[in-house]
């Protein structure tokens, strides 16, 4: 077990460097490198470059050194903490978005919680419940929230909030507190103003694992262990969930690895419609400025966030499955 | 005299019998498939959308993409009506348009004149075009005589009408998801193949590619690369370059399928036998292997279209993805980004309602046809 524990962390961090290539791969990727576009970033603004300046630039960020020693000498920076300075905002990356990657990560954690919280008991009620009024209803209700990308949803919502009441709910906090400090006002206006965001981003989710889950336990439904118990007289609610629903809750639990992308993927785009103070909406305007060290930036650290929440998720489906557990370490 | 009709019934019950015992793949899928009212509905909803816009927009659209009605910037959708003024019924018509501007607010408002009548007309002439670039046409499939106005969808801010420009741009949305999904088949299926065929050390490699790409969260890397499509290309040039960022993710989830099924079948006992009998490799594969998982192929690229049309819907929608003077679903979205006017004319979401039905309706034929698939299912 604790070689099978080794081999995966072992195997995450490589995922990781690899995901920092493709970061600075991306901060490569326009035409001409940071410094031209400071240069024309400048010129835009009717300023000269100042040669001191540029040339201090250059070396500190070793401009002329072939690529891979760029990448090991950002990469080293970027394990300090330093991810270069963002030419849009003039400040370094690091504190532009420590703020908001940490609402990032907020938000999106309260989004798979909500997904699974609510997707399990209504998966185990289609199931149970099959072709029911009420199984019928999900299953349409549960495909369109399929169909829809949420940033339309966020739209719909958006302007249904503005006809109804004529003012925009966007945002994650009450105008006092969106530059304050954090204090314990401050997290309770935030988790007053979470659920709105969550539910948008939750619903494709939860929509695809309902499905998930019901065809699960109807699967279990069908094996003879379940007859079984039935014939000897067990209880259907106890029987239910100390058996069927506990083999169907492991696939579930494995859906982690691509509901997490999926989501964060998902909340980027509705980030922006909602104008919440995440990193979607500034890597949206990093893009478009072609602001690369920031972009690449926080498209990376998204990276991060899926391949350690995946991490963490395979860690406790090992927890709750023996099968696995002892599969893997031998 | 019931005796030959009770043999006669017997007959046709063995021959049906005998069909279906003698039906190949195809056809018990056919079969299976035509069973499923719900899947048939998606595939029929889909033959009109594919019809009526990636191959006759021209044809089906009241007005040109670009034509602009400059009097009517944000006019609501017409009302067609079978009843006049007067309460009497006739055959649906549309009245005139007057524009006009609210005296307090100054927002263009319109209002109908009830004394201009212009009836729909069927197969009307209308402004010229190119059939596919080849046949020269003015005929409209529905439209009304000048100066009358068919806003079915209203118009935009500037004065185009939506209709036209939603039929335009599903050839686009919807025929982006047909190229992405055909790049993805052919890289899918050569990775997946060349993975699960050889195996070993190629074969870990390719599978910790796919990994490595699926734990990417797609829409910020397909920002990225999007956003790296310079400014200066011209549209056909963007619009293969999107469909190829769309791609980079798009047959990572074919090249599973195809390996999986690959390493599955490879052990059967049919191609043993196969193999036994001396056949070669080539015909093992052509012959036996890729027919006994084409279905799940085509299953799994139906479900992959509608991935590729919300893609770029999403990328258009932020303007990093297709851009004007091509019109696609998420194009003309992304005009509805300004909340507040889409409030003021919620018309302006109607794509939206379109992007959402081909999804729903690629999905559901798609759940169809694994259904008609699977060989276990019971009948």
């Amino acid at each position: 077990m604790l070689y099978y524990l080794l081999r995966r962390s072992l195997y995450m961090l490589l995922l990781l460097v690899v995901l920092s290539m493709a970061g600075f791969a991306i901060i490569q990727l326009p035409p001409g490198d940071y410094l031209n576009s400071y240069i024309q970033a400048l010129a835009m603004r009717g300023a000269a470059p100042d040669e001191a300046e540029l040339a201090a630039l250059k070396r500190q960020y070793g401009l002329d050194l072939p690529l891979h020693r760029q990448y090991l000498k950002w990469a080293g920076r970027a394990l300090a903490g330093d991810f270069g300075r963002s030419m849009d905002w003039r400040k370094p990356v690091s504190e532009l978005i420590a703020d908001r990657m940490l609402l990032t990560v907020i938000m999106n954690a309260a989004a798979m919680v909500f997904i699974y919280v609510v997707a399990v008991p209504i998966g185990i009620y289609a199931a149970t419940h099959q072709y029911s009024v009420g199984d019928h209803a999900l299953t349409v209700v549960s495909l369109t929230g399929l169909a829809t990308p949420q940033f339309l949803l966020a739209l719909v919502l958006m302007v249904f909030m503005v006809r109804q009441f004529g003012a925009s709910v966007g945002g994650l906090f009450s105008p006092e507190y969106v530059d304050a400090a954090w204090s314990v006002g401050r997290v309770i206006d935030l988790m007053a103003h979470l659920p709105v965001p969550v539910i948008i981003i939750g619903l494709s989710g939860t929509a695809a694992l309902i499905r998930v889950m019901r065809s699960g336990v109807l699967d279990e439904l069908k094996k003879q262990y379940v007859v079984t118990a039935r014939a000897k007289g067990a209880a259907e609610r106890a029987l239910l969930f100390k058996y069927p629903v506990r083999v169907a809750i492991n696939p579930i639990i494995s859906t982690v690895g691509w509901m997490l992308p999926a989501t964060i993927s998902g909340g980027t785009i509705t980030a922006v419609v909602l104008s919440l103070p995440t990193v979607g909406p500034m890597l949206l305007r990093a893009l478009r400025n072609q602001d690369m060290f920031l972009g690449g930036t926080i498209v990376m650290l998204l990276g991060f966030l899926t391949v350690i929440g995946t991490f963490v998720s395979d860690m406790l489906l090992m927890w709750i499955d023996p099968r696995i557990r002892y599969e893997r370490s031998t | 005299m019931a005796e030959p009709a009770v043999s006669n019934a017997a007959a046709t019950a063995e021959q049906a019998e005998e069909r279906l015992y003698l039906a190949s793949q195809w056809q018990l899928m056919w079969r299976r498939l035509g069973r499923h009212r719900v899947a048939l509905a998606g595939g029929a909803v889909l033959l009109l959308f594919y019809l009526t816009m990636c191959l006759g927009a021209e044809f089906f659209a009241t007005y040109a993409r670009d034509t602009r009605f400059k009097e009517f910037s944000f006019a609501p959708p017409s009302r067609v009506r079978v009843i006049d003024a007067d309460g009497r019924l006739r055959l649906p018509f549309v009245y005139g348009l007057e524009p006009g501007r609210d005296p307090v607010s100054f927002r263009k408002v319109y209002t109908e004149d009830v004394t201009v009548r212009y009836p729909l007309r069927l197969f009307t002439r209308g402004e010229r075009y190119e059939l596919w670039g080849l046949i020269p046409a003015d005929r409209h499939l529905i439209g009304v005589a000048e100066p009358g106005l068919l806003l079915l969808f209203g118009s935009d801010e500037l004065g185009r009408d939506l209709f036209s420009r939603t039929l335009y741009g599903g050839r686009i949305s919807l025929s982006i998801g047909l190229v992405g999904v055909a790049v993805s088949f052919v890289l899918g299926c050569i990775l997946g193949g060349v993975s699960g065929f050889y195996g070993g050390a190629i074969d870990n490699t390719i599978q910790r590619v796919i990994e490595f790409l699926l734990s990417i969260p797609t829409i910020p890397l397909w920002m990225a690369l999007a956003a790296a499509v310079p400014v200066d290309w011209p549209p056909l040039r963007v619009y293969f370059g999107i469909t190829i960022i769309l791609s980079i993710i798009g047959w990572t989830a074919l090249a599973r399928v195809v390996r999986g099924k690959l390493i599955s079948t490879r052990e059967e006992d049919f191609v043993v036998a196969a193999q036994i009998a001396g056949s070669t490799e080539r015909k093992i594969i052509v012959r036996h292997l890729l027919p006994s998982f084409l279905s799940y192929l085509i299953v799994d690229l139906t479900l992959s279209i509608p991935r590729m049309i919300l893609g770029e819907t999403a990328l258009s929608f932020l303007g990093l993805g297709l851009r004007p003077p091509v019109v696609s679903w998420g194009v003309l979205l992304n005009q509805a980004q300004n909340v507040k006017a889409v409030a003021l004319h919620p018309w302006m979401m109607i794509p939206a309602i379109f992007v959402i039905v081909s999804v729903l309706a690629f999905n559901l034929l798609g759940d169809g046809l694994r259904d008609a698939a699977d060989p276990y299912a019971s009948h």
